[in-house]
C-alpha cells in the first residue's frame, strides 16, 4: 500500500511570492516520487495563498497542504515548525525536501530536531538506492570534497541548494488536490518580526550575465570598467573574495563558496585565477569566458573560452565593440 | 547576563590538503584551529559582557585536543570553559551533536543567550545552532549581522534572510547564529593567553549528562545520518577554446560568442 506521502516539499514563500527553489524541488521531487511509485506533496504556509497553491500543482505536486492564516504571513520559525511537524506526523513522508535558502536552513534543523530525524544540508544531487532509500550528495570542507549520505530515520530530510535542480514545465491543466489544514493553536513563540528592510538591489544569484573581476584588477576605481561591460550586457558585476575582503566592493557581489553561488548564462571572469572556493560558486554557469595573463591559472581549465592576456588591453576594446552594437540598435 | 558560546575545533581549511586518491582530507597536513565563525560568536558575547556585565561560558564537543580551542576562547574573554569529550560522543552527526550540547546546557541550568557561529568550515551545515535551540525549546534567529538592542528579557537583532534584512525581537533565553559581518574579532592579548594556559577546563563525560539525557542519542550510534562515500568533485568538461588575436580581434570574437549564446542581438 502506498504511503500517504512519498515526497514532501516545503514551498517557501516571502511576501506571498513562491521562491523559485520550490519549483526546482518539485521537479526533483516529481522524479523521486515517480521512481518510488508514490505521490508528491507540498506544504505551503502563509496568508492568502490559494493561487500559489495552484501553481504548486501546475509544477508537479499531487497534493498541496495549505496552512493559510494571518499569523503565518511572516516567517516565524517556531510557528512554521510547529505546523509542519504536526503535518509530517500525520502524513509520514518518506522524503522531505527543503530549499537550502537561509529561511530553509534556519527552519529545517528545527523540524529535524523536533522529529529526531536525520537532516543533510545543502545537497547538490539526490538519488535513490536499490531499496528506494535517498542518497544525498553534498559538498563539505568548503567544497573541497563531496560526500554521499544516507539517513536511517524517516522522513529522510535534506536541504537542497538553489539553482541546481530543474523544474518541470508549468502545466495549468495538471490536476491535484489542495487540502486546507487547521492552523495549530500556539501562543507566543518569543519571536517577533519588527521590520523588514530591502537587502540591496544586486541579486547576483538570479543574474543571467555576470562580469566578474579578481586580483588582476589593479585598483578599486577600475570596477567602473567592469560595471560598464556588465551594464552594456544587461548583467551584474561579480567579484572574487580577495577584492571583497579588501573592501573594494560589497559582499553582495562576491561569487564563491562563502559568497554567492551563481549560475548565469554567461560568466566572464576577468583577472580571476580561480581558487577552489571561487570555482565552486560559478562552475555551473552555462558558458564561462576567462581572461587571464597566466596560462596556468585554474580558471582556464573550467572555461569554455579563454584569452591569455591583460584585461586592461581587452576591456577597452570590448566596451568599444559593445557600444557600437548599442548605437546600431538605437539607430 | 550569562552567555553561552558554542565553539568547535576544525582543521585549518586554507592549508589542509586532500588525499585525492582516498577522497578524504589529510589531517596531518594542517593544524587545528577554532572555527573562524566561532570567533565572531565569541567576540559578540564578550562585547555584550563588556557592556552589560555577566559572564561567558564556552562549550565545545570533541576529542581532548579540543581543549586548545577552549583555551583560545578563554584567552579571547570567556570566563569558563567546558569540554564534552567521551568516546560515546564520537562520530556524532549534527543531530547527535546538538542533542549532546543541549544536554550540557541543561546541566549548566541558567543562561540568557546562546551564540553560535553561522556554520563550521568543515561540516558547512549550519544545522547545529537551530537544532540546539529546538532541543532546548527556545526561540532562535540565524544569520544575525547586528545586535541592535539587548535587555534583561529580550534581544533585537538584524538578520539577513532571502531578499530582506529581518529585524527580529527574541524573548530571552534565546539562541542566535552570527555571520562574519557582525564584528571583527580582537586578537587575544599575551597576558590573557598566558592566563588561559593555566585556567581550569571542566571536562564532562557521558556519565555527567546521564540524568538529563538518553545515551542512545549520543555519538555515532545516535546519529541518523551515515556518510557512505566521500570523493573529490570532478569539474565537468568544458570546450576550453582559446581566443587569440589583437585586443580588437579578441573583443570581436567575444561579441560573436555572446551573439551565438543570444546574450546580444
Amino acid at each position: 500500500m502506498p504511503e500517504k506521502c512519498g515526497v514532501l516539499v516545503f514551498a517557501e514563500q516571502e511576501d506571498g511570492k513562491i521562491h523559485n527553489v520550490t519549483y526546482e524541488l518539485l521537479g526533483k521531487g516529481r522524479e523521486l516520487a515517480d521512481r518510488l511509485r508514490n505521490n508528491l506533496c507540498a506544504v505551503l504556509l502563509g496568508y492568502n495563498l490559494e493561487n500559489e497553491a495552484k501553481e504548486l500543482i501546475y509544477y508537479g505536486a499531487d497534493k498541496v497542504y495549505l496552512f493559510d492564516h494571518p499569523s503565518l504571513k511572516e516567517f516565524d520559525v517556531i510557528r512554521y515548525k510547529y505546523n509542519i511537524v504536526n503535518l509530517v506526523k500525520e502524513i509520514q513522508p518518506r522524503i522531505f525536501l527543503i530549499g537550502a535558502t537561509r529561511i530553509g536552513r534556519s527552519l529545517a534543523p528545527r523540524i529535524a530536531a523536533a522529529l529526531k530525524t536525520g537532516l543533510t544540508a545543502d545537497c547538490v544531487d539526490l538519488d535513490l538506492d536499490e531499496e528506494g532509500n535517498l542518497v544525498q550528495i553534498r559538498p563539505a570542507f568548503s567544497g573541497n570534497i563531496m560526500a554521499q549520505i544516507k539517513t536511517r530515520t524517516k522522513p529522510q530530510m535534506a536541504t537542497v541548494r538553489y539553482k541546481i535542480m530543474k523544474p518541470v514545465n508549468r502545466d495549468p491543466k495538471r490536476k491535484g488536490e489542495i487540502i486546507r489544514k487547521e492552523v495549530g493553536k500556539l501562543g507566543e513563540t518569543g519571536i517577533k518580526v519588527l521590520d523588514k528592510l530591502g537587502a540591496g538591489e544586486v541579486n547576483i544569484s538570479e543574474a543571467e550575465v555576470i562580469v566578474s573581476a579578481g586580483r588582476g584588477l589593479r585598483n578599486p576605481e577600475d570596477f567602473k570598467l567592469i560595471k560598464e561591460v556588465a551594464d552594456l550586457l544587461g548583467g551584474v558585476v561579480g567579484s572574487s573574495r580577495p577584492l571583497v575582503d579588501a573592501g573594494w566592493i560589497g559582499k553582495e557581489h562576491q561569487v564563491g563558496f562563502s559568497g554567492n553561488i551563481v549560475k548565469p548564462k554567461v560568466y566572464i571572469a576577468l583577472g580571476i585565477s580561480g581558487s577552489p572556493q571561487h570555482l565552486f560558486g560559478m562552475r555551473d554557469s552555462d558558458i564561462i569566458i576567462a581572461v587571464n595573463k597566466d596560462p596556468s591559472a585554474p580558471i582556464i581549465n573550467v572555461s569554455d573560452y579563454y584569452v591569455i592576456g591583460d584585461l586592461y588591453e581587452i576591456l577597452p576594446q570590448l566596451i568599444c565593440e559593445l557600444k557600437k552594437i548599442k548605437k546600431s540598435e538605437g539607430a | 547576563m550569562h552567555i553561552i558560546v558554542l565553539v568547535k575545533q576544525v582543521p585549518e581549511i586554507e592549508k589542509v590538503r586532500f588525499d585525492y586518491k582516498k577522497g578524504r582530507l589529510d589531517r596531518s597536513s594542517a593544524g587545528a584551529v577554532t572555527n573562524p565563525f566561532d570567533l565572531n560568536a565569541l567576540e559578540a558575547a564578550v562585547q555584550i559582557k563588556e557592556a552589560f556585565g555577566g559572564s561567558v561560558t564556552a562549550i565545545s564537543m570533541g576529542p581532548m585536543q579540543a581543549e586548545k580551542t577552549l583555551r583560545d576562547a578563554l584567552a579571547r574573554g570567556a570566563d569558563k570553559a567546558i569540554l564534552l569529550s567521551d568516546e560515546k560522543f564520537a562520530g556524532a552527526d549534527t543531530l547527535a551533536t546538538a542533542y549532546t550540547l543541549a544536554a550540557a546546557i541543561r546541566k549548566i541550568g541558567t543562561f540568557d543567550l546562546i551564540i553560535c557561529g553561522e556554520k563550521t568550515v568543515d561540516g558547512d551545515t549550519a544545522q547545529v545552532g537551530p537544532e540546539v535551540a529546538e532541543f532546548l525549546g527556545i526561540p532562535h534567529a540565524a544569520y544575525v549581522e547586528e545586535i541592535q538592542q539587548i535587555s534583561s528579557d529580550s534581544i533585537v537583532v538584524k538578520a539577513k534572510m532571502e531578499r530582506h534584512y529581518y529585524i527580529i525581537k527574541l524573548n530571552l533565553p534565546a539562541l542566535i547564529t552570527v555571520t562574519k559581518d557582525i564584528n571583527n574579532p580582537r586578537l587575544p592579548t599575551l597576558r590573557n593567553k598566558l592566563k588561559a594556559m593555566r585556567a581550569p577546563i571542566t571536562v564532562w563525560k557521558h556519565n555527567d549528562l546521564a540524568e538529563i539525557s538518553d545515551p542512545k542519542y549520543f555519538g555515532f550510534s545516535g546519529s541518523p545520518t551515515r556518510v557512505i562515500k566521500v570523493y573529490t568533485p570532478t569539474t565537468g568538461k568544458r570546450k576550453g577554446q582559446v581566443i587569440t588575436g589583437t585586443p580588437e580581434e579578441i573583443a570581436q570574437k567575444i561579441v560573436q560568442i555572446l551573439r551565438e549564446n543570444k546574450i546580444l542581438g
